[in-house]
């Protein structure tokens, strides 16, 4: 057995399954807040992708400073999205709303496509060295970038849910939203503003990508990926997402070195998650964090 | 305070309200009674802005509120409590308490993550003694890191009125705030109820099925009947008012009665 070459994959796998976690709770984020289901989440990271790599490689921007512009223009992009697309839904049935973002989906991946065309298209070199070499296993430095900003984003969004203001509110609305008004809370914004973070923090998760294997249409495939992320981990559970991106990753990994080193059936990585993702599920129907509904008697 | 100018309500067909006129002044315990269904929930879903009224118009502190939302009503200073509990079942008390005092919090997102900086620090203790002095009133120091789902049924209760009243509101609404209790908890509830108005000032609204408690403690008596106001004033005038006494009050009605005996 080939020993290093599975460290290597697990260690690649808590990395991606990191940015898959990222990605998962700014998935689950507006599902806590608005109960709408965004199927156009991998586009999110789409569109901050092209948008840092239009600005780096157009203006010959320093990345640091293209990346910001990127992360306030996505501001901007998940408020209007909310404002112009999905206010109008609010109290519209959920299967509406569902179908509009799937709808989204088309569009923006159509978008992009004629926008920045059809071909992977790599970022332009970040970092001076490509590799660092950590206890004999080979990382991408942006990987290590990736995970140190996953970690943060995932710190960040504890403290928001637990402490901040509007993170008690967002908890507050999800809850009932009746109740969350009666208190001085403003749905209106609250649902922007759960938009708008999400939209945020999938394009952070998009540019580290785009920087590892080019900015493509493949990108949006991480949208696919978070479902059983976020399903594993319980649809309304923040842990639970995290926990879930870092399964699916390691699973995706681990199940490709088997079946590189033993089976050679080829692609399995690719649905392993999602075979593991229905065990899972007949277990435990509510996910591993997820909110059972209990009945006081 | 305030003043509700011939309020009416109609969902389709269904009256809920009609043509509901009172005032009620500063510092006052107001109760508002009735028989099941007479509106008296709806009037004051009207009041906090979870119903807009069909016609008439509702004015607090001189201005007419008629057509703003409930989150900028709560902003002006009212607050409520739900005659179904609706605490945040999963938020430990003292959070769901936190959640009252959101218009408060001036720090946002971003001012709050330089935290120590920009005195949201500072802010947010003065915030928790703030909070530490409702929770001691309301004498539920011994849950305050409780799950609020797990609670008892008076003690939700109870929860529910600290986080009403830490938004600090000139007016709340209190929508049975001792329907199933016991007569100790009830007592209890009573005597917050009582304090909340002569201590912390505040003007309170009630609605309350309790006849001994609405009589005991209240200021002035609505009462509504299918949606209309039949009589108000204080307690002892109200008790007196024949029409009340036929509908709500449970007094044998003469021509009722007759029937009755005709058919047996």
């Amino acid at each position: 057995m080939n020993w290093e070459l599975l460290f290597q994959l697990t260690l690649n796998g808590l990395i991606v399954g990191a940015l898959y976690g990222v990605v998962a709770m700014s998935f689950v984020l507006i599902y806590k807040a608005s109960q709408v289901v965004n199927f156009a989440q991998g586009e999110f990271l789409l569109v901050g992708a092209w948008a840092c790599w239009w600005l780096l490689t157009t203006f010959q921007m320093p990345f640091f400073l293209g990346f910001l512009i990127t992360l306030a223009f996505m501001t901007i992009f998940g408020l209007v999205l909310q404002v112009v697309v999905l206010r109008p839904l609010i109290g519209e049935p959920v299967i509406s709303v569902i179908m509009v973002t799937i709808g989204l989906s088309i569009f923006f991946q159509a978008l992009m496509k004629w926008m920045f065309g059809v071909f992977a298209q790599p970022f332009p070199q970040i970092f001076a060295t490509e590799r660092v070499n950590i206890a004999g296993l080979e990382v991408q430095s942006v990987y290590l970038l990736s995970l140190a900003i996953s970690v943060l984003i995932m710190a960040g969004f504890g403290w928001f849910f637990t402490v901040s203001k509007h993170g008690l509110a967002m908890r507050a609305t999800a809850f009932d939203q009746q109740v969350a008004q009666s208190l001085g809370i403003s749905v209106r914004q609250v649902f922007a503003m759960s938009w708008a973070i999400s939209a945020v923090v999938s394009a952070v998760a998009g540019v580290v990508v785009g920087v590892v294997n080019g900015v493509s249409s493949a990108l949006s495939f991480y949208g696919i990926k978070v479902f059983p992320a976020v399903i594993l981990g319980g649809l309304d559970s923040v842990v639970g997402a995290v926990l879930g991106g870092l399964i699916v990753g390691v699973l995706e990994n681990v199940a490709h070195f088997f079946d590189s080193e033993f089976l050679n059936w080829g692609n399995m990585f690719q649905i392993a998650p999602f075979y593991v993702l229905i065990i899972i599920l007949m277990i435990k129907p509510y996910g591993l964090f997820g909110t059972k509904n209990i009945e006081r008697v | 305070m305030l003043e509700a100018a011939q309020v009416s309500l109609r969902f389709g067909g269904v009256r809920a309200l009609t043509d509901v006129s009172f005032a009620v002044r500063p510092g006052e315990l107001f109760s508002i009674i009735g028989p099941n269904g007479a509106g008296k929930t709806s009037m004051v879903n009207c009041i906090s802005g979870r119903y807009r009224p069909t016609e008439g118009s509702i004015r607090f502190e001189g201005r007419d509120i008629t057509a703003l939302k409930p989150n900028a009503r709560a902003g002006l200073g009212i607050g409520r409590t739900f005659q179904n509990l609706a605490l945040f079942g999963h938020m430990s008390v003292l959070d769901n308490i936190m959640v009252g005092r959101h218009h408060l919090l001036r720090h946002g997102f971003l001012t709050g993550m330089v935290y120590w900086l920009g005195g949201a620090q500072k802010e947010e203790l003065a915030h928790r003694r703030e909070v530490e002095d409702i929770i001691d009133f309301l004498e539920i120091q011994h849950v305050r890191k409780a799950q609020a789902g797990t609670l008892s049924y008076g003690l939700r209760k109870r929860v529910e009125l600290a986080r009403a009243v830490a938004l600090k509101p000139k007016l709340i609404l209190l929508d049975e705030p001792m329907a199933g209790m016991n007569l100790e908890e009830k007592e209890d509830m009573a005597r917050f109820i009582v304090d909340l108005n002569e201590e912390w000032g505040m003007t309170v609204i009630m609605i309350e099925h309790d006849m001994g408690v609405v009589m005991d403690i209240s200021h002035r008596v609505m009462v509504l009947d299918f949606g209309k106001k039949i009589a108000e004033g204080m307690p002892e005038e109200v008790m007196a008012n024949e029409h009340v006494r036929r509908a709500y009050l449970g007094e044998a009605d003469e021509v009722v009665t007759d029937e009755a005996d005709a058919v047996s």
